[in-house]
């Protein structure tokens, strides 16, 4: 089975005026179908690591390919394109846009992919808000429901568009521990019953712990990975 | 595009009073360039419509715009011959029949010939200098809008037997004549012929009610001793604005100074486009200003949103996508502006165009501002309006477009 995910030695250093190393000859393959813990103290460069392979980021130097895509060659609309149709995303924070309902945030990238007439978008946003338990909050505004509701929508909505890869930096940092493992399942579940790939920054190391596997940075480099099951 | 425009217009929806004084600030600056340009095309077409209508569109004189070639240049390559003095008594338009018959060929239009003499007319003891014309009442009338200024008799009556004269009524004043009364008419060369006064006009023009008349072109003839002489051929064209091309081929053909309307009014004509020029610029610097408060809303909305330009372009919006969002923005702003501002301008326009005055002007009449309605009008200040708010959009747009998700995610968390 080839990859998803191959870095070769990547290194993203802040150009101040004291250069900082955020992540440095940083290896790695994520094959398909992978349930993968990105751990390490704070400061540790996950969350960087995590956006060098989302592509929100640019590498300093080394090489990422993405579905056997390589993206040192791709211009800024091609990454998007990419993160667009392969990728979705989920924050700490839930990041949804507030002036638009539960169902209108899950249908943005659906309608930006382009791909399900306008009926057919809604209909799987409010399929998806129903796997996630939220059928009765299709409309919803995200002022208008928990914390553990919106960062369950955020998950919906990295789902919209079906993507290979979940990363997700965080994603149950500002939940309550009942919360947490409402997320904590439904990532599992993607990976388990759909085959998804996901990638997950935490520092929750009993959560890491449920993982397939674990990589660990210690100030930008890979101290080791280790499989956990 | 559909979704794009949608979150765009979530997010000027979402800063409503921002967007209403933004708005509003684009509308009054369309309403009053409308309403200015009305009014001052307004002014511009009513002048120079009486420009039309009171100039021939073409005038042929027995003048030359430049000396004629003396017999020794041709002649001799050496000579070169400076300082001539034109005659002082210019002969006229050199046999009148064959060219008065060349115009007839072509013309689109109407010409009258008339001769053109400076004399004195006299009326019991009185005098006052005069410009005499002499012309044929059927041809003049084509020509000379004189015809309607008629305050008594009629310029027909010239033709009606004997010796008529038509004057300015300032002049009979002058001379204290009236209607029916018999003047005396004296030609620079001393002739001197009696005329019944058979007309008294009023153009509202003080030197030509005061120093114009008009006698039969034959009797100008005789008066002047100039027989079957002419030196003046006005023209009316049925295009007026096609003067300038018909002025060229006349005095090309006739070696005759042909002065087309527009060249005779050159100075106002250039006026006119300075005035434009000033009126476009502060149009323009109206839209300026407007485009500020654009800029401010979606500046503003940008530095607000930039959280969500991280998540859009985490879920892979490109940077043109977030670009292109808020020039729409800007340009929605600019747009609703327009459209109220047409509404604005159409109400001032209609305003202005319904102020009345009267003006004294030797009778009374009311009248009202000059107002031109055009489309032309609305689409410019329209395009500026646009114009201003994609520039005013498309500064904070770009500025968006370049944030890195990355740094943004990182502050909010």
């Amino acid at each position: 089975m080839s990859a998803l995910i191959e870095a070769d030695r990547l290194t993203r250093i802040l150009p101040e005026t004291v250069p900082v190393t955020l992540v440095k000859d940083v290896s790695l393959s994520i094959d398909p179908g992978e349930f993968v813990a990105i751990t390490g103290p704070s400061g540790s460069g996950k969350s960087s690591l995590l956006y060098l392979l989302g592509l929100l980021d640019l590498p300093t130097s080394g090489r990422l390919s993405v579905d056997g895509r390589d993206c040192g060659d791709m211009d800024e609309a091609a990454r998007a394109r990419l993160r667009l149709d392969k990728m979705g995303f989920v924050f700490q924070f839930h990041f949804l846009l507030p002036e638009f309902s539960a169902r209108d945030n899950i249908a943005i990238p659906m309608r930006k992919l382009g791909r399900l007439s306008r009926g057919e978008i809604n209909d799987r946003a409010e399929a998806l808000l129903a796997s996630l338990g939220l059928e009765d909050h299709v409309h919803k505004k995200p002022f208008q429901l928990s914390g553990g509701q919106r960062q369950r929508v955020a998950v919906a909505r990295s789902l919209a568009n079906d993507p290979a890869l979940l990363l997700a930096d965080e994603p149950t940092g500002s939940l309550d521990s009942k919360s947490s493992e409402q997320v904590f399942s439904i990532l599992q579940a993607l990976v388990r019953e759909q085959g998804k790939t996901v990638l997950v920054v935490t520092h929750d190391m009993e959560m890491a712990g449920r993982m397939d596997r674990r990589i660990h940075l210690v100030d930008g480099m890979l101290a080791d990975a280790e499989a956990t099951d | 595009m559909r979704l794009i425009l949608d979150i765009a217009l979530t997010h000027i929806v979402g800063r409503g009073r921002q967007t209403f004084v933004a708005v509003i600030g684009v509308a009054v600056g369309v309403g009053f360039s409308i309403a200015m340009a009305a009014l001052m095309q307004g002014g511009q077409d009513d002048f120079v419509e009486q420009l039309i209508d009171t100039m021939p569109h073409v005038q042929i004189t027995d003048e030359r715009r430049t000396s004629k070639r003396q017999p020794a240049e041709d002649r001799f390559a050496a000579a070169q011959i400076s300082g001539l003095r034109p005659p002082d008594d210019r002969r006229g338009i050199i046999n009148p029949t064959a060219a008065m018959a060349w115009l007839d060929a072509w013309l689109p239009g109407h010409y009258s010939a008339s001769l053109r003499t400076q004399g004195v007319v006299r009326y019991v003891g009185r005098e006052a200098g005069a410009s005499i014309v002499g012309v044929d009442p059927e041809t003049e009338r084509a020509v000379s809008p004189i015809v309607g200024d008629f305050v008594a008799g009629s310029f027909t009556a010239l033709g009606a037997g004997g010796n008529n004269i038509v004057m300015g009524d300032r002049m009979a004043d002058k001379l204290g004549a009236r209607l029916g009364d018999t003047v005396s008419a004296v030609s620079s060369t001393g002739l001197s012929r009696a005329f019944r006064i058979v007309g008294l006009f009023h153009t509202g023009t003080t030197a030509r009610d005061e120093g114009e008349a008009y006698i039969l072109l034959k009797n100008a003839q005789i008066l002047s001793e100039r027989a079957n002489a002419i030196n003046d051929i006005r023209v009316k064209l049925d295009d007026p604005f096609s003067s300038p091309p018909i002025a060229r081929r006349i005095e090309a053909e006739l070696g005759y100074k042909a002065v087309a309307w527009q060249e005779a009014s050159e100075g106002i004509m250039e006026a006119f486009v300075v005035r434009n020029v000033i009126m476009y610029t502060v149009v323009a610097a109206i839209m300026l200003v407007a485009g500020f408060g654009i800029f401010n809303i979606v500046s503003t909305i940008t530095h607000e949103k930039a959280r969500d330009i991280a998540i859009m372009k985490s879920l892979g919006f490109s940077q043109n996508d977030m670009q292109r969002m808020f020039v729409i923005e800007g340009l929605a702003i600019g747009g609703a502006g327009s459209a109220l501002g047409w509404a604005l301008g159409f109400a001032l326009t209609t305003a202005l165009a319904s102020v009345r005055f009267e003006l004294d002007a030797g009778g009374q009449e009311i009248t009202n501002l000059p107002i031109a309605w055009s489309a032309l009008h609305y689409a410019i200040a329209s395009v500026f309006a646009l114009g201003s708010a994609a520039v005013a959009g498309y500064l904070p747009a770009r500025r968006a477009a370049r944030l890195n998700p990355v740094d943004i995610i990182r502050g909010a968390s």
